[in-house]
């Protein structure tokens, strides 16, 4: 009876501390390994040419080159962004929660503390479909850098990268904060099939980048032990370029670009990609991240959200035209 | 030699050896497969798997390997459905034979030939055998269809039968085992036509990564109702079963069998409509609503029965409110039965409806991933009640005695309920923390899963073995249930009356005919 009763309380006490979420520290190699030494500026040629797409390796032709991020937009890339709209006046800060253009934002996911930076979208077409929700034009949240999981701070006249974050990529970011940084500087998101070339390369079917198998040296996943994964499971985001084949201490990587020499692709965050779907106003982000199990970063897969909503686990890259 | 035809003969013919046989299939496939993914993944175990084993996985087949196994998995439940209804309805011996010899034939090429086909490489003669099997086993719903045939007048019940029956004598309890053997034929028909539509393209997936397509095609459609309703259908299944096993009658009988058989078929018009109207959800509603009802009239009638029969042993006529709350707690593994339908309306039902209200503000926010995760974990948990509440049974019926029947039962409970909450709070954490802040709470949620899942392990692998350990001995309890078998065999052939069934079946679970 008296183990009965420890094992009740005890169950009960685990189950409300079950309820308490709790800020992650910092992980060990977060001061460490700072930097790849992959050039987060640097750009990589996609041919013109048929590539197989898709889980059953549908054959389709982009009949037309561009250039693709090697890496993902990193913290400082984006916290010169903010700096260099926000001066412009393409941006403005307000707080948070004065978002307009959608009503269902405090019983759900997205959930933005503080104040903001805000941006104009054009809005989507609206076609009535079953689960579609209105975009209406309008001022987003692109940013909401007083969030808890952000890591670039604003001072009140320049917004600056938290230490250690600087090569890390940008996450915290809304579809609409990813759009508004390729059209400022001219760039846009890659499409779905765009990004999934760049991935995966010309002539195979290959799961993930670096080939056919999962493999925990190549890419951030969940619970895969990198240096960026704290005692109790938590995994940050590791620098971009990270899985280049180089040793950091005693973790050794592969090195897992693609066919065309693009990084991170599958892990560490997932990427908005730019496709906007008819009767539906989620957009796709792709390549999994360190939160997920490798099998969702599998080329193929998608994971979708609302363009509002902004995570810890998901990023961007940009595309350009040649 | 004739002793290891004793056994064979024990495990092949008998409704225990069959159930104990076929529980074992399963206990086994989810050790070595529970392994390849979740939290022994995570730690390595999984690679060891499937080198051990040398298993094929590559990982655009990952979805079709998934498919075959829960096929293969499924049809081992629908066989031991088939037991239980063979066991529990009066029917004509043959078929009884028939139907039960067929079920598990075909569940056993199913199984080897389906995991053999999706784990170790692609030899096309296991998949037309897996196929063969699947077709084979639609015969035994056919077979039991033709034997549970309702209007058939040798089975009408006497006027004046405590059971639900029309003024004809119309037996209502038969014609539910049939509704629901009808709907789960024309469900399966369903989900074959749109299965081979997409394997005679080899495209396999996941009914959870299509939700947020715009645009599904009819086959997308049927995969999603097929699931669904195949599912219900078996909870329908196990519900009348047990409905049976506690000799459910009376008032409570008469409102449950009629609710039955409107909700399965209501239910199942429901499901598979979603392939042509988008009110789909309202039918459902409707059907859920009748089936659930049917269930709750087993638990009202359940628990003041089990707890009157513990009164009426300790002779306790006028009980304090102490007493009857320990007289209805004296046996867990009956009660068991009756406490997870209750809870299951905490960890499925509610939720479904919960969701389902809060549409608009869960759904059109969530990430699909949040949302997958919501829905696999709603499945898995309703797939692992039904097991929860069939191995309870099953305990029972296998003379689970004493001591080890109160730890077997209330560790069932616990185990279980801890897992399925801890579930139930993983897959909703999105509403109360964030990514961000989530993985303490996720941790301790993996725990408590862990702590339950494993738990109902233990208890199926301990109770394996210890049936495994009596198989090698002369005299061992399987002797006693073969020749208990045939003994009940030879009695209930001749009964037409279901409460003999059940009171042959009773009295031989206490020992009787010893």
């Amino acid at each position: 009876m008296k183990l009965t009763r420890i094992l009740i309380v005890g169950l009960l006490a685990v189950g409300l501390l079950a309820g308490c979420g709790q800020v992650p520290e910092a992980p060990v190699g977060l001061s460490q390994f700072t930097d790849s030494g992959i050039d987060p500026n640097s750009w990589a040629r996609v041919p013109a040419g048929i590539f197989l797409t898709g889980q059953y390796d549908l054959q389709v032709d982009l009949d037309y080159e561009y250039e693709i991020m090697v890496t993902e937009v990193t913290n400082a890339q984006y916290a010169q962004f903010l700096n260099e709209a926000l001066a412009a006046g393409v941006v403005r800060i307000a707080p948070g929660d004065t978002i307009d253009g959608y009503d269902h934002l405090k019983g759900g996911a997205i959930r933005y503390e503080g104040n903001a930076v805000f941006g104009h979208y054009e809005g989507d077409e609206y076609n009535s479909g079953r689960h579609e929700e209105k975009i209406p034009a309008g001022d987003y949240v692109l940013f909401p850098f007083e969030d808890i999981a952000s890591r670039i701070n604003f001072d009140g006249s320049r917004f600056t990268v938290k230490e250690y974050y600087e090569n890390h990529p940008v996450t915290m970011v809304s579809w609409f904060g990813a759009k508004a940084y390729a059209d400022f500087y001219g760039y846009r998101l890659p499409t779905e099939l765009e990004w999934e070339k760049a991935a995966r390369g010309m002539d195979d079917n290959r799961p993930y980048a670096w080939g056919d198998l999962e493999d925990k040296r190549a890419a951030s996943f969940y619970k895969y032990g990198n240096p960026f994964q704290t005692k109790n499971g938590w995994t940050d985001t590791a620098p971009v370029g990270f899985y280049n084949g180089k040793t950091y201490g005693n973790y050794q990587t592969i090195d897992a670009k693609s066919p065309y020499g693009v990084y991170d692709m599958n892990g560490n965050v997932a990427e908005w990609v730019g496709d906007i779907w008819l009767e539906l106003h989620d957009r796709v982000f792709k390549g999994g991240h360190k939160n997920t199990y490798a099998i969702d970063g599998r080329v193929w897969k998608r994971n979708s959200a609302p363009p509002q909503y902004v995570s810890p686990n998901v990023g961007f890259r940009c595309v350009r035209d040649i | 030699m004739s002793k290891f035809k004793d056994r064979l003969k024990y495990l092949f013919t008998t409704t225990k050896g069959l159930i104990l046989m076929a529980i074992a299939f399963i206990g086994i496939i989810a050790a070595v497969w529970g392994t390849l993914s979740g939290p022994l993944a995570e730690i390595g175990v999984k690679d060891i798997t499937i080198d051990l084993l040398n298993m094929d996985m590559i990982e655009k087949e990952r979805e079709g390997r998934l498919v075959m196994m829960y096929h293969s998995i499924a049809m081992i439940v629908c066989a031991i459905c088939a037991y239980l209804i063979t066991s529990h309805v009066p029917m004509k011996k043959g078929y009884k034979t028939l139907i039960n010899n067929l079920a598990t034939f075909s569940y056993m090429i199913i199984m080897v030939f389906g995991f053999g086909f999706a784990y170790w490489g692609h030899n096309w003669t296991f998949h037309a055998v897996y196929v063969a099997g699947m077709s084979l086993m639609y015969f035994v719903g056919i077979l039991l269809a033709i034997a549970l045939w309702p209007w058939n007048k040798d089975y009408y019940l006497e006027p004046g039968s405590e059971y639900s029956h029309l003024k004809s004598g119309f037996d209502m309890e038969r014609a539910a085992f049939f509704t629901v053997v009808v709907a789960t034929l024309g469900s399966a028909a369903v989900g074959a036509w749109a299965g081979a539509y997409f394997s005679n393209g080899f495209e396999a997936f996941l009914a959870e990564d299509t939700i947020r397509y715009p645009f599904k095609t009819y086959q997308m459609k049927a995969i999603v109702g097929h699931l669904h309703i195949m599912l219900a259908l078996i909870g329908i299944v196990v519900t009348l079963v047990f409905g049976r096993w506690y000799d459910m009658k009376g008032i409570w009988h008469k409102l449950s069998m009629p609710s039955m058989i409107v909700g399965s078929i209501v239910l199942t018009t429901g499901s598979l409509s979603v392939i042509w109207t988008e009110a789909a959800h309202v039918i459902v509603y409707a059907g859920a609503v009748f089936s659930m009802l049917g269930g709750l009239f087993l638990v009202i009638y359940g628990l003041p029965k089990i707890t009157r029969e513990r009164l009426d042993e300790q002779g306790i006529k006028k009980p304090t409110f102490w007493q009857g709350l320990m007289a209805l707690f004296h046996d867990p593994l009956k009660f068991g039965i009756l406490w997870q339908m209750i809870f299951m309306n905490f960890n499925v039902s509610g939720i479904g409806i919960f969701m389902a209200v809060r549409l608009e503000e869960i759904f059109r926010i969530w990430p699909h991933r949040d949302e997958r995760i919501e829905l696999s974990g709603h499945w898995h948990i309703l797939s692992a009640i039904i097991a929860v509440l069939v191995l309870s049974y099953v305990a029972d019926r296998m003379g689970v005695k004493g001591k080890v029947r109160q730890w077997t039962g209330w560790l069932l409970i616990i185990g279980s309920n801890v897992a399925f909450a801890a579930a139930t709070q993983y897959e909703m954490k999105r509403l109360y923390v964030s990514e961000f802040m989530q993985q303490s709470v996720t941790n301790t949620l993996m725990l408590l899963m862990d702590f339950g899942l494993i738990t109902i392990m233990i208890l199926l692998a301990a109770f394996l073995v210890w049936r495994l350990i009596d198989l090698f001995k002369a005299d061992g309890k399987w002797s006693v249930e073969l020749k208990e078998d045939s003994f009940a065999a030879s009695i209930i052939t001749d009964f037409k009356d279901k409460s003999m069934i059940t009171d042959v079946e009773i009295a031989i679970d206490q020992g009787v005919s010893q």
